[in-house]
């Protein structure tokens, strides 16, 4: 399955990346705890986390930084390459609780989104500047950041 | 936290360097990692895709390093600067965010090597009092002895 490739010539600054939706649920924040290492009992334990003060277990920063990863990459597409990443974890979200073994219960979806905010030519490498964040249910951009990557060129192509 | 401002024990900090760790890049635990922040790239899980794609091989998502590629250095730094912290009075710990710098590809199969470095240490005034914002660096080499990326992670003690 071919992917679309976006080319340096086809952004503009304040364009904006295509959004990717995101669902965080506990079932989701346990499979991250498995796939990163990372075992902050903040994470699944509300026993834990009841004493912490965050009002429940919340969703680890460096999953909603993955999440950005993926918006980033995707922007980049396969014949692009993300340079520079960079994102902070500036408020908490809670994730959805499971509502059977498969599905979550509603609640709200998170969106990662990015727009474009400079563009140049350096070095015959072009490069493109995001702004990024991760955007929750209540409009609350919880995690942003910027990624600056490396586009190919329609005039490189032969 | 003290009114003095950093405690010299932990000022005395910067600059230290961990034992270099050594870490496989598996395929397996790009596919995991991929399944859990829901992200269907098949870069990350069709070796076929994979290999008629120009990296000829599944390739590492932007966000694997720090977690879970933590290389020994992200753990080693954190043990060597908690029994300080704790004895400063400073019990929160949150992860502050992150940034990536990234050189070269990364390609499961490949065997990095890592070494962290707690590159600074300053101290901010907080909404609830005096923070430690630190700044754990961790440089990725391959096996070819290729720069392949810098993870700089920010922590936060309270």
């Amino acid at each position: 399955m071919a992917k679309k490739q976006i080319y340096y010539e086809d952004v503009e600054v304040g364009s904006e990346l295509t959004p990717v939706a995101k669902v965080a649920t506990t079932q989701m924040l346990v499979k991250w705890a498995g796939a990163s290492g990372d075992f902050n009992p903040l994470h699944f334990d509300d026993h834990f986390a009841a004493t912490q003060g965050t009002g429940g277990t919340i969703v680890h920063g460096a999953l909603k930084r993955s999440w950005l990863g993926h918006l980033a990459s995707s922007f980049a597409g396969d014949e692009g390459f993300v340079k520079k990443f960079s994102c902070q974890y500036r408020g908490m979200d809670l994730p959805r609780k499971m509502a059977s073994m498969f599905g979550p219960e509603e609640g709200e979806t998170w969106w990662c989104k990015g727009k474009v905010t400079n563009k140049r030519v350096e070095d015959d490498r072009h490069i493109v500047e995001c702004e990024i964040w991760v955007e929750n249910g209540k409009g609350e951009r919880t995690t942003p950041g910027s990624a600056t990557v490396i586009l190919p060129s329609k005039k490189a192509k032969k | 936290m003290t009114q003095a401002g950093v405690p010299d024990e932990i000022k005395a900090m910067i600059g230290t360097t961990t034992e270099p760790a050594i870490m496989e890049v598996e395929r397996g635990a790009i596919r995991r990692f991929a399944d859990a922040i829901d992200d269907p790239n098949p870069l990350y899980r069709d070796v076929e895709y994979a290999r008629n794609s120009k990296y000829g091989e599944i390739i590492c998502p932007i966000g694997f390093f720090g977690w879970p590629l933590k290389g020994g250095g992200l753990e080693q730094m954190m043990n060597t600067l908690m029994p300080v912290m704790m004895k400063a009075g400073l019990f929160r710990i949150l992860d502050g965010g992150i940034e990536y710098e990234y050189f070269l590809p990364v390609r499961a199969g490949d065997i990095l090597t890592s070494y962290g470095k707690i590159a600074d240490i300053r101290e901010r005034e907080g909404k609830s009092g005096k923070m430690l914002f630190m700044i754990l660096e961790q440089t990725y080499w391959n096996q070819n002895s290729d720069k392949v990326a810098i993870a700089r992670s920010t922590i936060i003690a309270r």
